[in-house]
């Protein structure tokens, strides 16, 4: 009993929370698993993202060392490096499948979006814990005004994907504060009204396009709706226990595009079924409740609210992500998380939990 | 007060937050939910429903490639042509044991470790019910031995298929180029629907520049697979547009003609239709086989290609910089008439060096003890240095690189295929950009006899013949005569693009030099007379050159071997034909082949021969009154077609100026 505890004392002085350790490393195992066969079984491929994973998990370690307090300090400066990076990719940034979103920087290539992931709830959470909690009006439409900038420049690039999840970090963080409820009822409102006239002049054919299909996918089966109906009859076909590892036919018979990306989900849906997919939402659920915990047990405001953001728009990647494979929301390039291959979605993910264990390991821990 | 006030935030704050958490934690539930009822409605609810879906789910589109088009010389001689080969290929589902099914294979046919290799890695990489190949190119023997033992090879299949073959690999490898297996640089540059079915693509030369066209349009079929994706039968099929045909200018007999003329040397020879800039023979020597490359070349074969000194991959008509030596003085005694700087009957006393006013330095005549007099005839026929040392040095530099420019010295001609250099025209502006210095007297001197900076590429020089015998006109060279579209039934032609037209000043001017550029091979103490041969059909005007070799080509990775060789002159020599109706301009460069009269002008010569011994006497005669060419029936067609497109020059500018020069 004793070692056990100095065990976790040792875990906890690196900075390191177990519990939500352990979750990760069974999701991202599962993630693998799943990956191998999404991947039609290239070692070399699962190399790659090994060491993606890799940075990944330094990166989290390194964050985590990092004190909410100094996070705070910097939170303003990494928004500005962030939005001015923004304004830069529009302007000289890499075209790639017809959106702008990296600079090229020679070595390697930068995605500033993605830093805004993390940047733009800090800056919020940064701004609101600087005034009196709950915050005043004033305070709550100038906390939208910091969202909205970054929010149109990436949508922008464009990439609906990346905005919406930079948005609703930064709506949480907003949420989170205790804005009062009729103000949120007016904004739903308001937000209703919005829609039109982002309807009409801010998105591209091709989003209004992937947004209309989503309602009727079987109007264009070899076009756009191509994706949602071929990913439903992976799911579907899937039944209780699914067709079993390696051999979901969907999935492996190329009907499935981007099936080791964004579509990885109907891959596993099919190879493991109802059941597997209820293991899989488990340990999401697991991360997710470990995460509220901790926030609940932070100490001070910014701690506090940056951590629920990065908790919560960690649910809205899953729900966004499993909610468009399985045809109830439009098609908008939402990795799942921890389980899709490619990189820079794991190393802001892994950030993120590196706040978290940084606010849970860096208490003052009088209190207890 | 303050205290008390701050503590009573510090709990609100943690009521509305804790308050918010659980808001938060019932929104989680509240979003899993839906997902689990979804999941639910999708797997468990509609399951038989997308069982059935899925059951079948068993069409797929298979694209299918299109036939390259095939490349013709002018004559219609196939130059390129797509032949059926075989492939052995091996389905790794149908087949147990792998291993011992390519020991058994190694048996009957060749198999070498590279084949296994590249076998094992595609293993990886395919469907197991895809067929992958092992051995490309298998002989007929090999074929009839395999079909024979088929029964006991499960899983081995022999493949029809059609591979780039070039008859003539070795003569046109640095024009028509080839094509190779596409690699992933390609492929990300590549229209990827048009190649899904396509696994060659042109890497060099026509084969690389009319990548386009020859191409053409991929086709599909939808076909019905079974559960594991197999084909079982063919729905619906598009088919594929074939890719076009070329015509080209070349004419594969010339370079022939001009291959066996090189043997054993290195260098280049350009040879252009002066009455519209085709190309009729370009030839960069050493050659090396196309076909080599075609389904990939092994890598110690290449290895020895690549690091040879001689160099058979550097394409010299396009990229080789040669000083062009005296070939240049033609050019620079018509600029010296034209600008007013020197007038017909200038003549200078040639003591066998040229000094600058006030300077010591002597600059040699290649003729020791001089020319003595000498006149524009004489300094082009003789090719004495110290006339041109004096004519550039009156002209100055910026009229040089003016005059020359024109003639597309130092400027990249805009043929139709890739990669030329520019050569190097230098002027004051150049020398300060990339030197950073001012000009000098003394290199117009030396750029007067064409070494120095000057620089310039076979094609160049030739392109500057033609320029010269035809009057002026600049066209740019081409290599494609015609575009065959699969659909059509004749060819579209390429019109010939004039440039630009250097103006005529006085057409005796002109004349003058067609005189003097005659006599070099006819006169009687002309530098290239080696070529007047008894009862020619025709006069060659012409021009010899020697350039001296001050710096290597432009790499130094040469070995040892064939040093001294290297330090040896090149011979140059340029030349058009017949005078009065010039059909040929042609340029020759042989790499440390000394003198060019000697070497380079024998080369021309059998060229230049061997392409006006299609003509009949009164075709050569001047001036060509638009008398019909004989023709095939198919060349007929084309050639109407140009009549069409070209307005022919009823009189060629140069042999009216000869006319009224030599009997005025």
């Amino acid at each position: 009993m004793a070692s056990r505890a100095s065990q976790q004392g040792l875990f906890f002085r690196m900075h390191i929370d177990l519990t939500l350790l352990l979750g990760l490393i069974a999701l991202i195992a599962l993630g693998q698993v799943i990956l191998y066969s999404a991947g039609g079984e290239s070692m070399a491929l699962m190399q790659r993202q090994w060491i993606r994973l890799g940075m990944a998990f330094v990166v989290m370690l390194v964050i985590a060392q990092i004190s909410p307090d100094t996070m705070r300090r910097w939170s303003p400066v990494l928004f500005l490096f962030g939005t001015i990076m923004l304004v830069a990719v529009l302007l000289v940034g890499t075209k790639a499948l017809g959106a702008r979103r990296w600079l090229d920087l020679g070595l390697f290539r930068f995605q500033p979006s993605e830093m805004m992931k993390l940047a733009v709830p800090m800056m919020i959470a940064w701004f609101l814990a600087a005034g009196h909690i709950p915050p005043g009006n004033k305070r709550i439409f100038m906390a939208l005004g910091i969202l909205l900038l970054p929010v149109l420049l990436i949508a922008r690039q464009p990439d609906l994907g990346t905005s919406l999840l930079v948005s609703s970090a930064g709506i949480f963080v907003i949420f989170m504060s205790g804005i009062s409820w009729r103000l949120i009822a007016g904004f739903v409102m308001a937000g209703i009204t919005f829609t039109v006239p982002l309807w009409l002049f801010l998105m591209r054919d091709y989003q209004r396009q992937r947004v209309l299909t989503m309602f009727n996918p079987e109007s264009d089966p070899l076009g756009s709706g191509y994706h949602i109906i071929q990913s439903k009859i992976a799911i579907g076909s899937g039944g209780i226990f699914g067709k079993g590892w390696l051999n979901g036919t969907q999935s492996h018979l190329e009907f499935l595009p981007e099936r080791h990306t964004d579509f990885i989900f109907s891959v596993f849906a099919e190879e493991f079924g109802f059941s597997g997919s209820l293991i899989l939402l488990a340990l999401y659920l697991f991360i997710i409740y470990r995460g509220i915990y901790i926030t609940t047990q932070a100490h001070g405001t910014y701690a506090r609210l940056l951590g629920s953001s990065v908790i919560l728009t960690f649910l809205i990647y899953i729900f966004v992500n499993i909610g468009m494979v399985s045809g109830i929301l439009p098609v908008v390039g939402v990795p799942l998380p921890l389980v899709s291959y490619g990189g820079t979605s794991v190393v802001t993910l892994m950030a993120g939990f590196g706040i978290l264990m940084s606010i849970h390991t860096h208490r003052k821990l009088l209190a207890h | 007060m303050a205290a008390k006030q701050l503590l009573k935030d510090h709990f609100i704050e943690l009521r509305i937050f804790q308050h918010r958490s659980i808001v938060a934690i019932l929104f989680t539930m509240f979003l899993f939910g839906i997902l689990i009822s979804r999941l639910f409605y999708l797997q468990i609810s509609n399951h038989d429903h997308f069982t059935t879906l899925s059951q079948n789910n068993r069409v797929s589109v298979q694209a299918i490639p299109p036939t390259r088009g095939l490349i013709y010389d002018k004559n219609g001689i196939i130059l390129a042509e797509n032949l059926p080969s075989y492939t052995l290929q091996i389905i790794p589902e149908q087949t147990k044991d792998i291993d011992n099914l390519l020991e058994q294979l190694a048996t009957l046919i060749d198999i070498r470790d590279v084949d296994i290799k590249k076998f094992k890695k595609e293993v990886h990489r395919k469907r197991r019910f895809e067929g992958i190949p092992l051995r490309f190119h298998l002989s007929d023997e090999e074929v009839a031995i395999i079909s024979v033992n088929l029964h006991r090879l499960p899983g081995v299949e022999i493949q029809a298929q059609l591979t780039r073959f070039y008859p003539y690999g070795k003569e046109t490898s640095h024009v028509v180029g080839y094509v190779g297996r596409i690699n992933e640089q390609e492929l990300k540059t590549l229209p990827v629907t048009n190649y899904s079915g396509t696994n060659h693509t042109g890497k060099l030369g026509i084969e690389k520049s009319y990548e386009a066209l020859l191409h053409g349009q991929v086709g599909y079929q939808k076909v019905e697979t079974n559960v594991r994706g197999r084909v079982l039968r063919v729905l619906e099929r598009s088919n594929p547009t074939p890719g076009d045909d070329l015509y080209l200018n070349l004419d594969i007999n010339l370079q022939k003609v001009a291959a066996e003329a090189f043997k054993g040397k290195r260098g280049a020879l350009v040879a252009i239709d002066p009455q519209n800039g085709h190309v009729l023979a370009m030839l960069s020597m050493p050659d090396y086989d196309a076909n080599l490359f075609v389904n990939g070349i092994d890598s110690k074969t290449y290895k020895a290609l690549n690091s040879s000194w001689e160099r058979p991959l550097f394409n010299r008509t396009l990229l080789g910089n040669y000083p062009p030596g005296s070939t240049t003085k033609p050019f620079f005694a018509l600029a010296g008439l034209e600008l007013n700087v020197i007038s017909p009957d200038h003549e200078i006393f040639c003591p066998g060096y040229y000094q600058l006013k006030g300077k010591a330095h002597k600059y040699r005549d290649w003729k020791k003890w001089g020319h003595g007099k000498t006149n524009i005839t004489k300094s082009i026929v003789e090719s004495c240095d110290v006339f041109y040392y004096d004519l550039a040095f009156q002209l100055g530099i910026d009229k040089m690189h003016q005059f020359m420019s024109s003639f597309g010295f130092g400027q990249r001609s805009g043929i139709d295929i890739l990669g030329e250099r520019k050569g190097l025209m230098p002027s004051r502006a150049w020398k300060k950009r990339v030197h950073g210095q001012v000009w000098f007297p003394g290199e117009t001197v030396i750029t007067g006899i064409g070494q120095g900076y000057l620089l310039v590429t076979p094609l160049q020089l030739a392109l500057a013949t033609a320029t010269l015998a035809n009057g002026g006109k600049y066209y740019q060279p081409q290599l494609v005569h015609s575009i065959k579209r699969k659909s059509d039934p004749i060819p579209r032609l390429v019109s010939p693009q004039l440039v630009r037209q250097i103006p005529v000043k006085k057409k005796s001017n002109w004349a003058i030099i067609y005189h003097a550029m005659t006599e070099v091979i006819h006169g009687r103490r002309g530098t290239a007379r080696r070529l007047n041969k008894p009862g020619m059909r025709y006069k060659i005007a012409g021009k010899t050159g020697t350039a001296q070799v001050f710096s290597v080509a432009q790499d130094s990775s040469y070995k040892e071997e064939g040093l001294e060789e290297r330090l040896k002159d090149h011979a140059v020599f340029m030349a058009f034909a017949p005078v009065k109706n010039p059909k040929i301009a042609i340029a020759v460069v042989v790499e440390n082949g000394g003198h060019g009269g000697s070497v380079a002008a024998p080369i021309a010569g059998k060229v230049i021969e061997a392409y006006l011994n299609q003509f009949s006497d009164e075709e050569l005669k001047a001036p060509p009154k638009a008398t019909p060419k004989p023709a095939t029936s198919r060349k007929k067609t084309l050639r109407t077609k140009v009549k069409l497109t070209v307005k022919p020059e009823p009189d060629t500018t140069a042999a009216l100026m000869i006319k009224e020069n030599t009997h005025g």
